[in-house]
């Protein structure tokens, strides 16, 4: 199971990564590898306002739809749109081509909710 | 065998997790879902050679005089007369016309029948047969002597000659026959729930295990779940019971008069005949998306805002790259009519169409 270092990690297991005030979002290697071949995601709208916690997107695998939240508060800057005919990125390179969108963080002191990498492998540590 | 949580395990169960299968309930049993992932197996099957563990499916054994016997009125179709050698797809219904169970009846010599049926109806199945199967027939239920895989693909052929020999290759679309492997008694169809070139093989419980390693053996073919087995029969617009047809709905309802014979007596006759002439009041309708968004089990169909119907089966296509269903509604809808499938926070624009929702080959 991948996990980087240097990301934050939420208990739905999204992850986001930080860059000055912009954080980039996406699910984890877990999320995807127990969803199975992701074939749709919905990805919220340029300029949408989100909340920490709050709906912002949705993916399907074959068997399944399931919510992706938000790790941090703040308003969409950009969006993967390359998800929406090649949504097997999300299998392929979750932390990386695989992003869902980015936001521009309205408060860094939320990161306070989220896991460090180390906490989060033991997350997953206690699900199995 | 039996799981903790009373949920059966086929003789391919170790082998299953070994493979890092992911498992599910599915009608009683413990089955895997998927190996390397659905559509890798999806795709596998309509361009190779899959194999999927079917040990779940019930069988039954029939053996009755086709002179006296009542066998023919339970059956949809006429497999009384039907040549030994064939199978023949059918439904059970109740009085009511309602379907009690759809199977394949194959003859195979002439006063035995065998009829593979789901694995969740085999106790009603059989109820069914012992209220109405007259004196003189004995009927034995094999489901647990008998394990089931199904080859599927289009070099499924050459896979099989090698195993079974060349005899095999004569075997034509929806014919039966004995075969032996390793000393033992098999029967083998060429029949399929994926729309490809295929086999279905009923081979002696202890075997199964041999048979399923020898298959794998051979670099074209690999496993494959009940997930890719969804998807496959899905773009096919083959009905899943329990799903899109049960003891609530009718063949005619389904679309699937093609597989009543109105030319003979069978129960629950009436009930269609007097349904034809008054028109069925809800339809199977097949549905397909304009994206990859996947309508699902349950899911309301609306023509503008009315609410016309239910999906029963739907998902993503991979062959289509879209999403794809279908459902019951109420109205005569006709390819091309455009509907919309909704729930509480969906709405996708679908377009009616015929099945199948996909095809390519020669069966």
């Amino acid at each position: 199971m991948e996990i980087p270092e240097g990301l934050f990690y939420t208990k739905d297991h999204e992850w986001a990564r930080l860059e000055g005030k912009t954080a980039y979002v996406g699910i984890t290697d877990y999320a995807k590898t127990s969803l199975g071949d992701i074939t749709f995601v919905e990805l919220p709208k340029i300029g949408e306002a989100l909340k920490q916690s709050g709906f912002s997107a949705t993916v399907e695998s074959v068997k399944a739809a399931s919510d992706v939240y938000a790790p941090f508060s703040g308003k969409v800057t950009q969006v993967n749109q390359e998800l929406s005919s090649h949504p097997e990125l999300v299998n392929q390179s979750p932390y990386e081509k695989g992003y869902f969108f980015a936001i521009e963080i309205s408060d860094e002191a939320e990161k306070a909710a989220l896991m460090d990498a180390a906490a989060y492998r033991k997350y997953l540590e206690g699900l199995s | 065998m039996q799981t903790a949580s009373g949920l059966k395990k086929t003789p391919l169960y170790e082998s299953h997790l070994s493979l890092q299968a992911k498992m599910a309930p599915f009608g009683g049993w413990l089955m895997p879902i998927q190996y390397e992932g659905i559509l890798a197996e999806h795709a596998h099957t309509r361009q190779e050679v899959s194999v999927f563990d079917i040990c779940h499916m019930g069988e039954l054994i029939l053996e009755a005089d086709p002179a006296t016997s009542s066998f023919d009125r339970i059956i949809t179709q006429d497999v009384v007369s039907m040549p030994v050698g064939l199978c023949r797809y059918g439904f059970m219904l109740n009085e009511q016309g309602g379907i009690i169970d759809d199977l394949i009846v194959y003859r195979l010599y002439d006063k035995n029948w065998m009829l593979v049926v789901n694995a969740a109806t085999i106790a009603s199945d059989e109820g069914q047969l012992y209220r109405h199967l007259s004196g003189g027939c004995r009927l034995k239920n094999a489901s647990s002597a008998l394990g089931k895989l199904d080859v599927q693909g289009p070099r499924s052929r050459d896979v099989m000659v090698k195993i079974f020999g060349d005899s095999i290759a004569r075997l034509g679309y929806y014919n039966c026959g004995e075969f032996f492997l390793w000393g033992e008694r098999c029967i083998v169809s060429r029949t399929g729930y994926t729309g490809e070139l295929g086999y279905e093989v009923y081979i002696p419980l202890e075997k199964t295990q041999r048979l399923w390693d020898t298959l794998l053996k051979d670099r074209r073919v690999k496993p494959a779940g009940l997930g890719s087995r969804d998807t496959l029969r899905l773009e096919m617009g083959y009905p899943l019971y329990g799903q899109d047809i049960d003891a609530q709905h009718t063949p005619l309802a389904a679309g699937l008069e093609r597989f009543v014979d109105f030319s003979k007596d069978f129960i629950g006759k009436g009930a269609l005949i007097k349904e034809r002439e008054a028109g069925p009041k809800e339809r199977l309708v097949y549905l397909v998306s304009d994206s990859r968004r996947a309508p699902r089990h349950g899911f309301g169909i609306f023509d503008g805002d009315r609410r016309v119907g239910t999906v029963t089966s739907g998902s993503f296509s991979p062959s289509l790259s879209a999403g794809i269903a279908m459902g019951y509604v109420a109205g005569n809808y006709q390819a091309g009519n455009r509907l919309f499938i909704r729930d509480a926070a969906v709405e996708i624009p679908v377009r009616v169409t015929k099945k199948p929702f996909y095809s390519k080959t020669a069966l």
